[in-house]
């Protein structure tokens, strides 16, 4: 007898809802919180990748030596005396211009993952929406929305870039709006796709015939069910954005000497690994992958933990 | 379809107008010009030279003589850094080496990496999802400007297996190196991006029903999960294809083949306007051409699709 | 088919090509050595040259071609010394205003035509002429040849031109005044003489292997754009038989690491070396790594006009900054290329120049280090009130290594905050050719062998002053070494003027460094202008 037990449950109901309250339910977003909490990679990934922030915060007070300083003692032959040792103080090695490579890595990973990060986000945010009105509204305002998306993806970036450059102060904000301009791009175009497809399905002809409003439509019923393809490509996106960084940079916009990145560190590594100084571009790759390895958990834990027909 | 894809293309002319009225005054508004140089030009000197060029008339009558030239002679201009050669000339001769190691390259990424991706995701959580999930890993670890240097060190120095270089007409011992390193960095997009997709698709109800309703593991995979899994992949193959023609700067300018991609960058570099605009022209024309070829394969992969 | 001299022409130009040159294998014939059979030299360009038409070509790698396909009136040897090449002999006349030339009789073109004194004055006619537009025909200006600046700026007809041809054989140039340096401009290809007929009859398409006219040791005969391009012996070349190779081969390689992976992969036999690596190069391939003077400078020039950071208008902080960088750390730990480090804007081994006693290069680097601190603390700067300024350079991992390294010398030493800025090529012309920058990388290359290359940079009315200096002493002493028989005391006391101002700071005088095969030969090392011509050179067998 199930439903006498509910008796008490049922009465509190019944005077909640007379008096307005509804049951505290839980959200989709504690559900999918929980799920996330689950999931022991994702988790383990998470902790690494706050590991790596943390170490670029407590990492410069063990440097002996600043990112910038040349050690003109050892400059002449970093081949052979820029090997990474204890004893010397430089725990990663020289890099081709005699500077610690340890401070100059720790100051890259955090450039870097600042870099990544924003360029993710930016793309999440406006790719998604831009991505998801088009494909939804469709017809004339969808071809619209699309060619515009066509003609900033061919139109030279550089140019862009150049300009920004000139026009505004170089700083590190100025990088980050050079990113982020180009990097929602892709992602409409993906957003749109799926969203194509997603609104001839049944749920969503129900909420329209309910009334729902077509930009409530994208924002509650639509945007759910694209998480998952935006969290993977956005975890995608993060080393380009990283990779960008080090091409803008060589345009003059950006980070500037003797400021660095991962990018930048690893190109100039890849640069020498004819001359025995593998070490330069070793430790810097390192944190990339192990960057790029920490997202795919999380991003596989995100999109397993959004999923809402998993339930 | 027809309609729609005639429509299209109707619209693709005045999008690549809009992006060459846009991409040439972005051009003349960054510093400097084609002839700045080390040794500043004597005013007359430059004056002459700007005259023969036409680079001394206001701008939107440059712009008309441009389209002019174009539409009557298919002209593209002349090139301001290589002064035997015209926009033609380097087009003609550089697109088709892009275009071969491109394609090829784009056909094996995809086809690694969807299978890649497909078999992660169906062995889901056993070694095979591990190991396709892991040599993703090791190829985004080498982006091209890596692997290039590598390969070419590997396979010319240490081997003595391959040309360090060059294209010699597409021969097939110049197309190797290029094609690995040019593939490896997408391939493994691809795979994540086919395996994420399918994993969700798996999930969904109407598997469940087919599963339930007892078809084979095989059928529920080709007959089913396949188009669904398919369109966000689809989606990211249109620009990747693209991506992979403009990336293509790194593969020329480590293994010296020519192609487009390097004239691209150079040309912003160098302000050689005309080339910078053919090629921003013609990379437009990819760009909507592949953006119409992956709309059309939608509509194939879910029939409730309508333009 | 009738047999018309054309015809016989031809095929004998045909049979004559296709058959082996005369010295494939077998010795040299002064030296004795045994030669390879493979006469082939491939080297390396970073970028593709703009352009082989001697009146457009402006860059160094589009010179060598130039040097191969085409012959001036005069060549240099091995020791950058004059020698006949297109010309025999010249007289000069008695003001020193009027050169007359005489033409080598046996100069050929390579469809048979005989080389004469109109095709130069039809090519130098070329160089000025406002229609073809060449960026190089500020050369003419240089060369002090008669109505040249005139016609450059549209005021006179080409044909007005200080430039005749007596006849086949002699050529008369007469020059706005006399120049002592006129006789060097001639080894430079913008001087190089042209097939009229051929540039007329294709306009642009004329340098095309198909199309091209040569009188010079090579001919085009391959051309992939970007890639490769080749040149290959020119039987019709007057010498051709002292030609001992037979192929010169060009590989486009934009990236100076895998350039050096190809050479060692036996893919190049000539090749850079990036900066910082030739200590290493140099001892495990002694004989394959080179290192040669060079006629180029490298400097950073001052703002010195209203705009720039006003801590630079007080000399003592120009002096201080000067005297503070370390230049042997440039040379030796930066780019351990062999340069050599500069304390004047002349390099040393500029032919007739006798690099003056100036007093910052007799110090040691301790006693500069000491001044420099003296000067700073002087003229009010010190760790409660440090300087502050920017340097500007152009996007390169060398530039970048020298600008990191001058910046940590002076915030070391003299506690200066310096900002690095660094530009895109374009960008950073157009910001230096404005003043838009406060501290400002230069370098100079001499366009022929004489101290006033450099020093007119530094007069005010030069167009490459990008620095805005102005001496009104520098500028009466320049005028004057243009008409002095004795240079030397007016160079001497330029420099020194310069050392005390300090305008600029000079950093170091090139080197070229690279990789050479050894088993090419000839090549001449002693030529500070690196003019090197391929048929000097040759392949020894191994």
């Amino acid at each position: 007898m199930g439903l006498v037990h509910d008796n008490k449950r049922i009465e509190t109901i019944a005077e909640n809802i007379v008096e307005g309250e509804a049951v505290k339910g839980r959200s989709l977003w504690q559900d999918a919180m929980a799920r996330f909490l689950q999931n022991k990679a994702a988790v383990g990934s998470l902790i690494l990748l706050a590991a790596i922030l943390v170490f670029t915060q407590i990492g410069p007070y063990f440097a002996q030596w600043s990112n910038e300083e040349i050690d003109w003692s050892r400059m002449a032959d970093v081949a052979e005396l820029g090997k990474p040792s204890i004893e010397n103080g430089h725990y990663f090695g020289l890099d081709d211009l005699g500077r610690d490579l340890y401070s100059r890595t720790i100051e890259g990973t955090l450039t870097s993952f600042m870099v990544g990060i924003v360029g993710a986000f930016v793309a999440v945010v406006i790719g998604t929406l831009y991505g998801a009105i088009s494909g939804f509204i469709g017809g004339r305002v969808d071809n619209i929305m699309m060619r515009i998306v066509d003609i900033l993806i061919a139109v030279p970036s550089m140019f862009v870039i150049i300009l920004l450059m000139v026009i505004f102060e170089r700083s590190l904000f100025m990088l980050f709006v050079g990113i982020g301009l180009f990097s929602w791009l892709d992602m409409s175009r993906i957003v749109r796709g799926q969203t194509l497809a997603l609104k001839h399905k049944e749920f969503i002809e129900a909420a329209h015939a309910a009334g729902v409003g077509w930009f409530v439509i994208v924002v509650r019923h639509i945007m759910p069910n694209l998480m998952g393809v935006v969290v993977v490509y956005a975890t995608l996106l993060v080393p380009g954005m990283i990779m960008a960084e080090s091409f803008i940079s060589f345009l003059g916009l950006g980070v500037q000497e003797p400021n660095t990145s991962l990018g930048a560190l690893i190109s100039a590594g890849a640069g020498t690994i004819l001359y025995d100084q593998l070490w330069q571009l070793a430790i810097p790759l390192t944190f990339f992958l192990t960057i790029v390895i920490s997202l795919f958990f999380i991003g596989d834990g995100l999109r397993d933990a959004l999923d809402p027909k998993d339930r | 379809m027809l309609s729609y894809i005639f429509r299209r293309l109707l619209i693709a002319v005045p999008t690549l107008l809009i992006l060459m009225i846009i991409s040439f005054y972005l051009m003349q508004l960054a510093p400097g010009g084609p002839f700045t140089s080390e040794r500043p030009l004597p005013p007359q000197v430059l004056a002459n030279i700007e005259a023969k060029y036409g680079l001394d008339q206001p701008l939107h009558m440059q712009m008309v003589n441009y389209i002019v030239g174009i539409v009557t002679q298919f002209d593209f201009g002349p090139s301001y850094q290589y002064k035997d050669r015209s926009v033609n000339d380097i087009i003609a001769q550089g697109f088709p080496v892009t275009l071969t190691y491109g394609t090829i390259s784009f056909v094996i990424a995809s086809l690694i990496g969807i299978s890649l991706g497909v078999l992660a995701a169906i062995r889901h959580n056993t070694w095979l999802d591990y190991i396709a999930v892991g040599a993703t890993f090791s190829a985004q670890a080498l982006p091209n400007f890596v692997m290039a240097p590598i390969l070419i060190y590997v396979f010319t120095l240490k081997l003595g297996l391959l040309p360090g270089g060059g294209w010699n007409g597409g021969q097939w011992q110049y197309l190797i190196m290029p094609v690995i390193a040019l593939s490896t960095s997408f391939f493994a997009s691809i795979a994540r991006i086919t395996r994420s997709s399918m994993l969700e698709v798996l999930n969904s109800n109407f598997i469940r029903t087919a599963r339930a309703k007892g078809l084979s593991e095989r059928a529920i995979i080709w007959r089913h999960a396949m188009k669904p899994t398919l369109m966000p992949v689809v989606s990211y193959l249109g620009p990747a294809f693209v991506g992979m023609i403009t990336g293509s700067v790194v593969i020329d300018m480590y293994f010296s083949t020519g192609g487009i991609g390097r004239f691209y960058v150079n040309s912003a570099l160098n302000r050689d306007y005309a080339v910078m605009l053919g090629l921003t022209i013609l990379y437009g024309g990819l760009t909507v051409m592949f953006n119409l070829l992956t709309d059309v394969i939608y509509a194939w992969l879910d029939p409730k699709i309508r333009y | 088919m009738k047999l018309t001299s054309k015809s016989v022409l031809g095929a004998l130009l045909a049979s004559s090509i296709l058959m082996s040159p005369a010295l494939a294998a077998g010795s040299h014939p002064v030296t004795g050595e045994a030669l390879a059979d493979d006469q082939t030299f491939t080297y390396w360009e970073l970028d593709e040259r703009s352009s082989i038409d001697p009146q457009v070509s402006e860059d160094v790698s589009g010179a060598a071609f130039v040097r191969d396909l085409f012959e001036g009136l005069y060549n240099q040897d091995a020791d950058g010394n004059l020698v006949p090449a297109g010309a025999l002999s010249h007289s000069v006349n008695e003001a020193g205003d009027v050169y007359t030339f005489n033409l080598r009789p046996e100069s050929k073109w390579s469809n048979g035509d005989p080389v004469t004194a109109h095709d130069f004055v039809y090519a130098w006619q070329r160089l000025v002429d406002p229609e073809l537009a060449s960026p190089y025909s500020w050369f003419m200006h240089v060369m002090n040849v008669k109505n040249g600046d005139a016609i450059v700026s549209g005021d006179m007809a080409p044909e007005e031109l200080g430039v005749r041809a007596i006849d086949d054989l002699t050529l008369e140039v007469t020059l706005e005044a006399p120049t002592h340096y006129f006789a060097l401009t001639t080894v430079h290809g913008s001087t190089f003489p042209v097939h009229r007929a051929t540039v007329e009859a294709h306009g642009a398409e004329w340098t095309k292997p198909e199309n091209i006219v040569v009188n010079g040791a090579y001919i085009l005969t391959e051309h992939v754009p970007s890639e490769r391009t080749t040149r290959e012996r020119n039987t019709m070349y007057w010498n051709n038989e002292n030609t001992i190779l037979d192929k010169v081969v060009t590989l486009v390689i934009n990236d100076e690491n895998v350039a050096l992976t190809r050479y060692f992969a036996g893919e190049l036999d000539q090749t850079g070396v990036p900066a910082g690596q030739y200590p290493k190069m140099k001892a495990e391939y002694p004989d394959q790594a080179h290192s040669n003077p060079r006629l180029c400078n490298y400097y950073y020039t001052f703002n010195m006009t209203d705009t720039t950071n006003p801590a630079f208008k007080d000399v003592r902080v120009r002096q201080a900054l000067s005297l503070a960088v370390d230049r042997s750390i440039i040379t030796d730990a930066v780019l351990q290329g062999g340069q050599f480090q500069a304390y004047t804007f002349t390099p040393a081994l500029t032919a007739g120049f006798v690099t003056p006693d100036v007093p910052i290069a007799s110090m040691t680097q301790a006693e500069r280090d000491a001044k420099a601190m003296e000067l700073m603390a002087e003229a009010g700067y010190g760790s409660d009130n440090p300087l502050s300024f920017s340097m500007l350079y152009n996007t390169s991992e060398g530039h970048k290594k020298i600008a990191v390294a001058m910046s940590q010398m002076w915030k070391q030493k003299l506690g200066a905050e310096v900002e690095l800025a660094n530009q895109e090529w374009k960008t950073f012309l157009e910001t230096r050719g404005n003043q838009d920058f406060e501290l400002a990388r230069g370098a100079w290359c001499g366009d022929y062998n004489e101290a006033s290359t450099f020093l007119d940079l530094l007069g005010s009315s030069s167009g490459y002053n990008d620095g805005k200096y102005s001496n009104a002493r520098v500028d009466e002493l320049l005028a004057m070494s243009k008409t002095s028989d004795n240079t030397q005391p007016l160079y001497t006391e330029i420099e020194q003027i310069v050392s005390e101002e300090v305008p600029v700071i000079p950093v170091y005088h090139y080197t070229g460094v690279m990789m050479l095969n050894p088993a090419l030969k000839g090549w001449p090392f002693n030529n500070v202008e690196q003019n090197w011509y391929s048929k000097d050179l040759y392949k020894v067998a191994e």
